[in-house]
């Protein structure tokens, strides 16, 4: 465990959090932009040109358009902060239940994606360090320079292509079939798409932990602990492994950004039923508060994921002062 | 310079990088010499004929526009689209980051704490959420893509700002009484070079993906024109009677990628020796 100073870890976690504050206020306003940033009135684009004019002043003036962008912003604020993201006007429901159900299927890829990752990317950027210039470390440098290299709109294609179209092992698009159900019956349809999104961000973390690791390894207290004869693999484990893992948590957070990203694109391949994909069609029909609450979600969930990795880092570095 | 000729015979991976890059930019910028149709022209009788088809060498699409035209001048809109966001990116992230770091003080928190906020963003995200602002197209695709890297961009050149600022040479050259602003401007920055060159070699790919990934999701290059992204959003619905529709462009872009990165790899060994 860490040496704690200055409160400990409980008092370091408030005061990220507390840090975390200007950038959730920072994203608020990016996100507030969104609508009006947008060329023209924006209740004249969301209602279509079929609208009467009485129906786009009137949903201008619901909206708080016709207020100071000041005072638009802090009532924005205030109902975002009682959970309500407003209405989609195409889907005539409230925003907050349509994104936070999307959002589920979200994660559930997300999540699939990260394990794959972790495991590929992991193992091989370990084993390419500790052999490095060895034909093992060619090769899993040369398949993850690939990874880094394949478009992941384009791996789902030819995926579903291969194991869903010619050989008819996974089915090659949805969250569940139409009378399935159950927890087997959803691993089955996630794994095109976790294999897809986890593969790139597989071979991103197979080079970033390579690279984080062979630097440790040129540490003095490495060849001294080699030099006192210690067994090649205890030194790997005891004294690489274990600070590595900061660079590697960091590393880490960043793919989690990368997988909620990549997810946008990996769900309109699979017609995966999350947030992104349900983001790209807002985006076409012009669904402003449903754009907005699916990017303050997930933005939101990425201020939290890197604050996670802060305090692991915290964790497991007893370097890092808490103050 | 002698750098870069022994880089390139010791590395066989930087050299096929870039002989990759070459090869597509001899083709776009050839594409309309060499390409043996109109890319634009339908031809409904043909249409998703296989490759090897007479007049058609790699097939036709659903409308039956020649491909190999399609994907010809779909690496005009690439290489073209990609440089100009990562020039636009690599501009204005480096003069936010000569800013912060040269002045400091308010004027960089200002600009790190702005920088942060994008940062906060997964990195294709915002460029979706700047598309559903501006609205699709190709210039919005190029302006998203490129704002979402400036941070990339100023965090590189600040740090080195921030390193040489300490050196004694320009010490010296201030107490020569060099104007800060000529400073900044010749040691501060041809510092920064090496490091920027790496940087946009290797952010390259990374752009030309996200713009063919904006495409592919009918947020950027917009139908009739050949971009690979909108070209292998469009031919989804064949893919179980004509594959190579969706396959060729894919690999287009597959290529065009490894290539920048191949080259980006080679040239960060060779001109920062830290990163290796």
């Amino acid at each position: 465990m860490a040496a704690v100073g200055g409160g400990g870890l409980p008092a370091y976690a408030l005061r990220r959090l507390f840090l975390a504050v200007p950038v959730l206020f920072g994203v608020s306003v990016l996100v507030f932009a969104v609508l009006h940033l947008a060329p023209g009135d924006p209740a004249a684009i969301m209602l279509g040109a079929q609208a009467t004019k009485e129906d786009v002043v009137r949903l201008h003036r619901d909206l708080g358009l016709d207020q100071p962008l000041v005072i638009q912003y802090v009532r924005w604020m205030g109902h975002v902060a009682q959970g309500d993201l407003g209405r989609s006007i195409p889907l005539g429901r409230a925003v907050l239940p349509e994104v936070l159900l999307r959002f589920k299927a979200t994660l559930v890829l997300t999540a699939g994606a990260l394990l794959i990752a972790i495991l590929l990317g992991l193992a091989a950027g370990i084993v390419s360090a500790v052999k490095q210039y060895t034909w093992l470390d060619r090769i899993s440098m040369g398949v993850a320079v690939t990874g880094v290299s394949l478009p992941v709109f384009w791996t789902g294609i030819m995926l579903i292509l291969l194991f869903a179209l010619q050989l008819r092992w996974f089915p090659s698009s949805g969250m569940s079939s139409p009378y399935g159900s159950g927890v087997a019956d959803v691993l089955w349809h996630l794994v095109l798409p976790a294999v897809t999104l986890g593969t790139a961000s597989a071979a991103a973390l197979a080079r970033l932990t390579r690279s984080s690791v062979l630097e440790i390894i040129r540490q003095d207290y490495v060849r001294s602990a080699r030099a006192k004869g210690l067994a090649e693999r205890a030194v790997i484990a005891r004294h690489v492994l274990k600070n590595a893992i900061n660079p590697i948590i960091t590393v880490l957070g960043l793919q989690v950004g990368f997988l909620l990203g990549g997810a946008i694109l990996t769900e309109t391949v699979f017609s995966w039923p999350g947030l992104g994909s349900m983001m790209v069609r807002a985006i076409q029909a012009r669904d402003y508060p449903l754009v907005q609450g699916g990017v303050l979600l997930i933005a939101a969930t990425f201020v939290l994921v890197n604050l996670v990795v802060d305090l692991l880092y915290a964790v497991f570095d007893p370097r890092i002062r808490y103050d | 310079m002698t750098d870069l000729v022994r880089l390139f015979r010791k590395s066989s991976s930087a050299l096929f990088g870039l002989g990759l890059v070459a090869v597509m930019a001899v083709l776009a910028v050839l594409a309309p010499w060499i390409a043996p149709r109109d890319p634009d022209v339908i031809d409904t009788a043909r249409r998703l004929a296989p490759i090897l088809t007479a007049g058609h060498p790699l097939g036709t699409d659903e409308f039956g526009r020649d491909l190999l035209s399609r994907l010809l001048f779909g690496a005009r809109i690439s290489l073209v689209v990609g440089l100009t966001a990562t020039a636009l990116a690599a501009l204005v992230g480096s003069l936010c980051g000569l800013l912060a770091g040269f002045i400091g003080r308010w004027v960089d928190q200002l600009i790190m704490r702005s920088i942060d906020t994008l940062l906060a963003f997964p990195y294709f995200l915002l460029a979706v959420a700047i598309i559903a602002a501006l609205g699709p197209g190709l210039v919005n695709g190029m302006v998203a893509v490129a704002v979402v890297n400036i941070p990339f961009y100023g965090r590189i050149v600040r740090a080195t700002v921030l390193s040489v600022k300490q050196t004694d040479y320009v010490e010296s050259a201030r107490a020569l009484g060099i104007s800060e602003l000529r400073l900044a401007l010749t040691h501060v920055l041809r510092n920064c070079l090496a490091p920027l060159i790496v940087a946009v070699t290797l952010n390259v790919g990374g752009m030309i993906t996200a713009l063919a990934g904006l495409s592919f999701l009918g947020l950027g290059v917009q139908p009739p024109t050949s971009d690979w992204g909108s070209m292998l959003s469009a031919s989804r619905q064949y893919l179980n009677v004509a594959p190579h529709v969706a396959a060729l462009p894919g690999m287009a872009i597959f290529l065009t990628v490894l290539g920048f990165n191949l080259l980006g790899d080679g040239l960060r060994d060779a001109l920062d020796p830290r990163l290796r």
